[in-house]
């Protein structure tokens, strides 16, 4: 029991980073219908800007924790989000209205890219660092194991949570959500009525990188190691949440999250933890042959 | 006459839009029905139900070729193969980036399959299959002449005008070499001189070839002109039935029409 | 004409340099080293190369304005004067920086040249002649470059560096021209095409190191294998949408891969497998010393031992196991599945419509596709003599993809064109090595941009009503 608790805690923590990152994927298929392969690069861009951000605070001398959670989790919102922005306007945008595939196969261009590119410009080794928060406390112990949760996991938690209720906020209360729905339901029809489709887009996708470069910076405290190459499993995992939870929706995406994070720590901690991410592409696999609409979604109609 | 295809019932619901409601009619060989109604009638979906591209909720759909087949149960494309049912679409769908000819060819896949055994005996250009293709193309020529095609046979169909685009999906659907022939709004975006063109040809189709031709169209100079039986819909429903000089009579499909006048006939 | 315009176009040359600012200050102004610390990490600040870029950013933008407008010489001067700064001896902070600024210049100025040499292309083409000679061209590039294969290894310059680099080409063509049925002709874009590579090479790994099976043995087997695989996998997914089939085969390509990496027993894991056998001519070794009860191929033919004559041997394989792929493929588009896989890729609701099985249709072209990447897979075990699961990630399924889609899908030509560039030039160019990638992901986004359908857009009908004075088939 024990176990199986620290386990969940564990999960949690884990989904919520997957959740974060899925938002992205889904309000961009939502939006356009297109899978944005990149996003898992934008993620790792912002891991490697909170890395950054986190060195330069001790540079600074800036030593409360807190201050520089705050700081750096802005800085690298700020800054990621001109990726996100930057990719659409250059990679995508002129795209709209090419053949079917040529968005995706442009989006897999941008990926190795960003991803090359950070490798030349930062080296291709592990770079281990944001160690900003320790500590935590202990739950309750049982079967002599202590179930422990760290002030980390709380803070994951919490600021997932937050940006969270924000974001479903923005969606359901602001122009910028109600212009949203209006370019998901019917783009040409939305920008007959005045919606600027184009600014609207970009914000989804400025929207959508700003989350991942929280995901980022979260995977940065949490693991404490990040490298180039993590955007694309990062990524891939965020897309199977986002397909499970149901593409389009967003809570469907942090449900996803959340059942990703909670499959991969479980399968990792009850069979095995070299499988962990084949039971991932597995359960991608299976949700798309089998509920391609995922859990939230709404079925497609086919028009002839 | 044997009836060709027998609608019976045919319900349709998306959520809970209902766009047919318990709509029953037949269709005969050497016939042209001609299915009329004002947009969202439910017309383009009563199609879609017969070609396979919906399921039906409700409702049997029987096709009476060389033996009965129950068009409800089949999967989409069988309906093509195996019942022979061919259509066209409103939004022309040719196979833009191949050539006239070979948008005909296509048309003849489970004929050409069948002879070139499973490729293997193309592959091997063994002369079954030589001779098969052959044949096949000379199907292919006759309806380009047909539909006066032949000089841009081998033109991306893609490239080719409009109405031209129009021809050539109804005889790519021919050359399936169907028992029934479903078109979506044929005429649609022709010019008048285009039009009679096409008047002829569904004749044509009709008396030359023999099948039966279900017709969706909002052009009342085609519908007028060609079709033996006209069924009217009107919010998913039937609201009238019979041959063209009935149905321009029809107080209720004048009403479907030209709008409800609520202080004249009952509503 | 400039004047009014001039500031609109400085301060859109500015918010674009204000951008890459954005983009580069972090990532790019401070590179993260190891020092050896407590801390572990340390920075190197990279401000003067930032800076540089920048300015190259802001005159590019600037000329590419300028082109805009129409006026093409300027910008063609402007991107000359930066390819030459950025070629002179000037003191630069990085060698990296000299590269940057002359292909800064080189594509402003192609770019500003780019609409008259398209118009030029364009009307020549359009006159007889030129049309004439375009199929003319079409007809005898592919000939010529097919002569020039077959005689490579007799050339004077066909040192061991230009075979391997050649063997290498010809693996990567053959790949392409694989991939090339699945994404060119039938449209289904596979991002897991290395999983079937992967198949087809530790199929001959194992049954050659573990059951002592000769190449000539396997390769067939090699090859049903990976069809086989390619039907499994497909038969459930091949229904799906474009894009969702494509993340699906991207996580079948790591499922595989995974599997290889963690079932140690079977596959020996991250260690890979060594010492498999290359292949043999009439049963003969490619060696100089022959084992136990064989024979080498020097000894048998009675001429003296040479380390090239196995890879010219392989080099003779490769070459014909790609021809075949092509021949194959070539017929198959004259077949009504053939046919019907361009018809898949233009209309999947026609298709239906027309009584053509979708799924069918989409599993022979991916079993096909899956048999020719496990031919290929065989061969690369057998060239390497060693395997591992890195060998299979990925990365490889994008590189064959980029060569399908940089070649023009569904071009044959276009593959070969495209291999020799995106894999013989970066071999060519040792110094580029560590860019590639960086230039494949971009290559990939500007053909999608400005040329979507690839190098060799033309498309030769499978068949003809009427036949064509001059013939040719592309």
């Amino acid at each position: 029991m024990a176990y199986f608790t620290q386990q969940l805690i564990n999960a949690i923590t884990l989904g919520a980073i997957y959740g974060l990152i899925a938002i992205g994927y889904t309000m961009v298929y939502g939006i356009i219908g297109m899978i944005n392969f990149a996003h898992g690069e934008v993620f790792m861009i912002g891991a490697f800007i909170s890395l950054i951000g986190f060195m330069i605070c001790n540079l600074l001398g800036i030593g409360s924790a807190p201050v520089a959670i705050v700081l750096v989790l802005l800085i690298a919102m700020a800054f990621s989000s001109v990726y996100g922005w930057a990719v659409e306007r250059t990679a995508y945008r002129p795209l709209r209205g090419s053949f079917r595939l040529a968005p995706l196969i442009s989006a897999i261009g941008v990926s190795i890219a960003l991803q090359n590119y950070v490798q030349l410009v930062q080296g291709a080794r592990p770079k281990p660092g944001g160690q900003v928060v320790s500590g935590g406390f202990t739950l309750f112990s049982a079967d002599g194991f202590d179930v422990r949760v760290s002030w980390l996991q709380i803070i994951i938690v919490v600021v997932t949570l937050v940006l969270m209720a924000g974001f479903t906020w923005l969606i359901a209360r602001t122009s910028l959500g109600r212009q949203q729905r209006a370019c998901e339901q019917d783009m040409r029809m939305a920008a007959l009525l005045g919606v600027d489709v184009d600014r609207t887009i970009s914000l989804t996708f400025v929207l959508g990188a700003a989350l991942a470069a929280v995901a980022g910076m979260l995977f940065l405290l949490y693991y404490g190691v990040i490298d180039f190459f993590i955007g694309f499993l990062a990524g891939i995992k965020a897309f199977t949440a986002a397909v499970l939870g149901g593409i389009g929706s967003l809570p469907g995406a942090m449900l996803g999250g959340l059942l990703i994070g909670l499959i991969e720590v479980f399968w990792a901690g009850y069979f095995s933890s070299e499988y962990k991410d084949v039971a991932v592409f597995a359960i991608l696999v299976l949700v798309l042959i089998f509920r391609p609409t995922g859990l939230l979604g709404k079925p497609e109609i086919e028009k002839v | 006459m044997a009836t060709l295809i027998e609608v019976e019932h045919l319900s349709m619901r998306f959520g809970g839009l209902v766009a047919v409601d318990d709509i029953s009619f037949t269709g005969q060989p050497r016939q042209i029905t001609a299915i009329i109604g004002p947009n969202g009638a439910g017309k383009t979906t009563v199609f879609n139900c017969i070609t396979g591209f919906y399921k039906p909720t409700i409702g049997r759909l029987t096709l009476h070729g060389d033996r009965d087949y129950l068009l409800e149960r089949m999967l989409g494309h069988e309906i093509g193969q195996r019942a022979r049912v061919a259509r066209t679409f409103q939004n022309i769908r040719l196979f833009p980036a191949m050539t006239v000819l070979e948008n005909l060819m296509v048309a003849q896949h489970n004929k050409l399959m069948a002879a070139s055994g499973m490729s293997i005996f193309g592959l091997l250009g063994l002369a079954r299959w030589r001779t098969a293709e052959a044949r096949a193309v000379e199907l292919a020529r006759a309806w380009l002449e047909r539909i006066d095609l032949v000089d841009v046979a081998d033109r991306p169909a893609g490239e080719l005008p409009y109405g031209a685009q129009r021809r050539l999906e109804i005889a790519r659907a021919m050359c399936t070499e169907p028992r029934l022939l479903c078109l979506d709004e044929p005429a649609a975006g022709l010019n008048p001189r285009e039009s009679a063109d096409l008047n002829k040809l569904l004749v044509s189709i009709r008396d030359l070839d023999g099948i039966g031709v279900l017709l969706i169209e909002h052009d009342m100079s085609v519908v007028m002109n060609i079709s033996d039986h006209i069924v009217v819909l009107d919010y998913g429903r039937k609201i009238a039935e019979g041959d063209p000089a009935a149905i321009q009579r029809d107080p209720a499909v004048i009403r479907a029409y030209l709008g409800t006048d609520e202080s004249g006939d009952d509503a | 004409m400039v004047g009014p315009r001039l500031p609109a176009m400085l301060k859109d040359a500015g918010l674009t340099t204000l951008v890459a600012a954005a983009l580069g200050i972090f990532i790019v102004g401070f590179r993260t080293v190891d020092v050896g610390s407590r801390t572990g990490l340390g920075f190197d600040y990279e401000f003067a190369d930032l800076g540089v870029a920048l300015v190259v950013i802001f005159v590019g933008r600037f000329g590419l304005s300028l082109a805009s407008i129409g006026l093409r010489w300027p910008a063609i001067a402007l991107g000359a004067v930066m390819a030459a700064v950025g070629a002179s001896p000037l003191e630069l902070p990085s060698g990296f920086l000299h590269w940057f600024v002359v292909l800064g210049g080189v594509l402003l100025a192609i770019r500003a040249a780019w609409p008259w040499a398209n118009q030029a292309f364009a009307t020549a083409v359009a006159t007889p002649g030129g049309r004439a000679l375009d199929r003319l061209a079409a007809k005898w590039i592919g000939v010529l470059m097919l002569g020039f294969a077959l005689v490579l290894p007799a050339l004077p310059f066909a040192d061991q560096k230009t075979m391997d680099l050649g063997v290498l080409i010809l693996t990567y063509v053959m790949l392409g021209w694989g991939l090339n049925i699945v994404v060119g002709l039938a449209g289904l874009l596979d991002l897991g095409y290395v999983a079937f590579y992967a198949v087809g090479a530790y199929a001959y790994a194992l049954l050659s190191t573990q059951h002592g099976l000769g190449f000539w043995a396997v390769l067939p087997l090699a090859g049903m294998f990976a069809a086989t695989f390619g039907v499994l996998l497909g038969f459930p997914v091949l229904r799906l949408r474009g894009d969702y089939l494509a993340i699906v085969t991207l996580g079948f390509g790591e499922i595989i891969r995974l599997v290889i990496l963690n079932w140690v027993d079977f596959t020996n894991g991250p260690a890979g497998i060594g010492s498999i056998p290359g292949p043999t001519l009439f049963g003969a070794v490619f060696a100089e010393t022959a084992p136990a009860g064989k024979q080498t191929v020097a000894e048998m033919l009675g001429i003296p031992f040479d380390s090239n004559q196995r890879l010219i041997f392989l080099y003779y394989i490769i070459l014909v196991l790609a021809l075949v792929t092509n021949l194959f493929t070539q017929r198959m588009r004259a077949l009504p599945v053939g046919r019907a896989w361009e018809a898949l890729r233009e209309d999947e609701t026609a298709c239906k419509a027309l009584g053509i099985n979708p799924t069918n249709t989409k599993l022979t072209a991916f079993a096909i596709g899956a048999m020719f990447a496990g031919f290929a897979g065989s061969f690369f075990a057998a060239k390497q003599r060693f395997i591992s699961p890195e060998s299979f990630t990925f990365i490889e399924s994008a590189i064959i993809l980029a060569i399908v889609v940089l070649g023009g899908m569904g071009s044959q030509i276009g593959v070969v064109l495209a291999a020799i560039l995106l894999i013989g030039l970066p071999e060519w160019f040792r110094d580029l090595g560590n860019y590639r990638m960086l230039a494949f992901g971009l290559a990939m986004v500007l053909i999608m941009v400005f040329r979507p359908r690839g190098l060799i857009a033309h498309r030769e009908p499978s068949i003809r009503l009427h036949p064509v004075a001059s013939g040719g088939s592309g």
